[in-house]
């Protein structure tokens, strides 16, 4: 590395700095308890914090991964995952992951500004597209699209006629057909898109580096921010874990004196740090033609580490942790929830696992080279 | 919040050539059918590999050109490390040396000793063996009883080490002796020496493991005589040195890639049109190999900036190891055979079989899977 690269790492990590410190100011002066509840759909919550989304909005945050020729902040791939992360640790309760990959999908595309909160629309049953006089029309029923009904776009992957995809812009909702919620609470609704218009401006080509072996690219924008958000939901459980066996006494000690607590921390721990590096891994592709295996893989090993993370916390955390006293369920409900949404791991796995066979034993290693060499 | 930082930078340019070398000779071994890979593993001692190894310039990357070294970043060893298991390699005559004892000299050893062995490991001519475990001290290695004692220029050692892979081929151990008192903390009075095999007091009794294979031994000492110039470090601070071995010996990627060629064998076994079961199975163990890679490869970014993450390094042994450990037991679920050692070329039951009587080593070699949570439990400050 050259002293040149040095200036430039110095200047991005201090932007870095300075967009995760101003995060941090917003989510302490935004995000209570009170507004956490306040939008839990499990308990009859509905709030939509416009407050906060507004505070992020003028932050510039949902613009972290476009580029500043795409007037947004061009932070690295890897200081927006942290972003996405901080979103994940702190069950923030609006769709910030969404809308920071999906601004920067869309700029990739080549589509111009974007405005408000976005929401990716899941591969479910295909969305179809067919070329009218005055532009395009849209076919299809989705279902449980992260804030469908709050957000002003959705990008969703369409199929034409012919089996092209084209990632879509849709900014005028279609209808909410239903409105329902994950097992966090968090809104997940069904939108009617059959006669949606969209503009010729709405319909882009889908960035090449972004498609691979049949997986749309919203699915895989979508899977890559669930990935990153089970990190920082599973950092925070592991945190609120660790705190509370040193705090809880039995038997005259603390918890965390026992050695069988000790293991079953130390077994988190190795879950945290391995789906950590397989998030990293995936950030560090972002924009090269490894992105779509790489966030395979980060979706599948962080999706396996949640459920171990949520089970062994739980098991600490003991009967306090199965309240909703305890703040404990707002990640865990969150991991059982993200880690099926985009893909389950089981899904993903079994799309990893096809592409290895097929490939053969002998290029399995030269693929798992290639996955961390240099081409970003 | 307890977070782990792995960062994903890419390989230097110098490492992904060295890359293009070390396979080149691997493919040149195997074409000349030198070794056959899902039979071997870096444990098999072959002397002739390591010194064809040596002589192709792949030993002792890391030492000083003085010492015969090469002089190269740590992350250029590590991808020649994991080109090695990659291709099954026959590493057992090189790899402690290597990995461990060569480094440890090289830091705290005298200059004598230095001149006298370093160049001949990087020739991959000079084997080591790890002399820390004995009869009564086995996870708790602050036991140690094996006691040296000071004769003039010389110590003089009685007492037994076991568990010595390759006692009976190795020309050193690198031992961790008791030359005084243990103190309050247990960890005092404890000095390293390099025990030459060949000179007398040292006798060797074989150890067959469970496989009828003769890897392991018990290795006596009587009245052997030492010179002072064969002591690693300051007498007394065997403890500390033998931490500092450890956390270089516990994050590579020999603690996930022993079996590497089981899942290969797997992979060509199932065939390019897997069943979900084998598909989803297979790609849970691939993604779990990449996130180790990543991990291991961080780690040895961090160790060659002089800085030693111990508990990174600990959970790269521990989730490596029950990687390797679950290897053989999904891929006997996936495919239905009969695993065998004489299955006269089949390849997957063949390796199936080798890895299936290995594996117990896996979680217990460089440190028991317990002692590696006890470790990451003290980095997460629960000790």
């Amino acid at each position: 590395m050259n002293t040149t690269d040095h200036a430039q790492d110095g200047s991005a990590d201090e932007v870095a700095g300075i967009v995760l410190d101003q995060f941090e100011r917003l989510l302490a002066q935004h995000l209570s308890p009170h507004v956490l509840a306040a939008c839990d759909g499990a308990v009859g919550g509905a709030a939509w914090p416009a407050d906060l989304w507004r505070a992020l909005a003028d932050s510039g945050l949902p613009l972290a991964l476009v580029p500043e020729a795409a007037d947004g902040i061009g932070l690295e791939a890897s200081t927006a995952a942290r972003l996405i992360r901080r979103c994940g640790q702190a069950a923030l309760p609006l769709p910030l992951p969404e809308t920071i990959v999906g601004a920067a999908l869309w700029a990739a595309a080549g589509g111009g500004a974007l405005d408000g909160a976005l929401t990716l629309v899941p591969a479910g049953s295909p969305v179809r597209i067919t070329q009218r006089a005055d532009g395009f029309v849209l076919d299809g029923r989705t279902a449980q699209v992260p804030w469908g009904g709050s957000v002003a776009v959705l990008l969703v992957d369409a199929i034409d006629a012919a089996g092209v995809r084209h990632l879509v812009r849709i900014r005028a909702p279609g209808t909410v057909r239903d409105t329902r919620h994950n097992l966090a609470g968090e809104p997940r609704d069904a939108l009617d898109l059959t006669g949606c218009a969209v503009a010729a401006a709405d319909v882009r080509t889908v960035p090449d580096w972004i498609v691979e072996g049949g997986v749309g690219s919203v699915a895989a924008a979508g899977a890559f921010a669930r990935a990153q958000q089970m990190v920082g939901a599973m950092e925070t459980c592991l945190a609120s874990a660790l705190d509370h066996v040193r705090e809880r006494q039995q038997f005259g000690r603390p918890l965390a004196k026992f050695q069988a607590i000790q293991h079953m921390l130390a077994e988190a721990a190795g879950h945290v740090a391995a789906a950590t590096a397989s998030a990293d891994l995936a950030a560090a592709c972002w924009g090269d033609p490894r992105f779509v295996l790489a966030t395979a893989i980060a979706k599948a090993r962080c999706g396996e580490a949640a459920g171990h993370v949520a089970e062994i916390c739980h098991q600490l955390h003991g009967a306090m942790g199965f309240t909703q006293e305890h703040p404990l369920h707002r990640a865990t409900r969150r991991l059982w929830s993200w880690r099926d949404e985009f893909g389950s791991d089981a899904l993903w796995q079994e799309w990893i696992g096809r592409a290895v066979c097929a490939g053969g034993g002998a290029a399995l290693w030269p693929m798992l080279v290639r996955l961390r060499a240099g081409a970003g | 919040m307890q977070s782990f930082r792995f960062s994903a930078e890419k390989l230097p340019a110098e490492a992904e050539a060295a890359r293009a070398a070390v396979r080149a000779f691997l493919d040149s071994e195997v074409e000349a059918a030198r070794f056959v890979p899902h039979r071997t593993s870096w444990t098999t001692f072959d002397a002739a590999f390591s010194r064809r190894a040596g002589a192709a310039g792949f030993i002792g990357l890391t030492m000083p050109e003085a010492y015969g070294g090469h002089a190269c970043s740590g992350l250029v060893r590590f991808v020649v490390t994991e080109e090695m298991l990659a291709a099954g390699a026959p590493c057992g005559a090189h790899w402690i040396a290597d990995r461990q004892s060569g480094p440890q000299i090289l830091r705290h050893g005298t200059e004598s000793a230095k001149r006298a062995i370093l160049p001949r490991i990087c020739r991959g001519e000079c084997a080591f063996g790890i002399g820390m475990s004995e009869p009564n001290s086995g996870s708790d290695l602050a036991a140690v009883r094996t006691r040296a004692v000071r004769d003039g220029d010389d110590w003089v050692i009685n007492g037994s080490k076991i568990w010595t892979t390759n006692a009976h081929q190795v020309d050193y151990l690198l031992a961790l002796v008791r030359t005084g008192e243990p103190g309050p903390d247990r960890h005092g009075g404890l000095t390293q020496f390099i025990i030459d095999m060949a000179a007398p007091g040292v006798t060797v009794r074989p150890i067959l493991d469970l496989s009828g294979h003769h890897e392991f031994n018990e290795v006596f000492f009587t009245d052997y005589r030492v010179p002072d110039a064969m002591m690693v470090g300051v007498e007394g601070a065997g403890w500390e040195l033998v931490t500092e071995e450890l956390a270089f010996e516990r994050s590579g990627p020999d603690r996930f890639l022993s079996d590497y060629r089981l899942l290969v064998e797997l992979v060509d076994r199932i065939g390019p049109e897997p069943d979900r079961f084998q598909a989803v199975e297979t790609g849970r163990m691939v993604a779990q190999l990449t996130a180790l890679l990543g991990m291991s490869a961080s780690v040895a970014r961090l160790l060659d900036q002089g800085i030693v993450p111990g508990v990174e390094a600990a959970l790269v042994k521990d989730v490596g190891n029950s990687f390797e450990r679950a290897v053989p037991e999904i891929a006997r679920r996936l495919v239905p055979v009969e695993p065998s050692l004489t299955a006269q070329g089949e390849a997957f039951r063949e390796a199936l079989g080798g890895v299936t009587l290995r594996a117990p080593s896996f979680t217990l070699r460089g440190g028991t899977r317990e002692v590696l949570r006890g470790v990451i439990a003290r980095g997460l400050g629960l000790r």
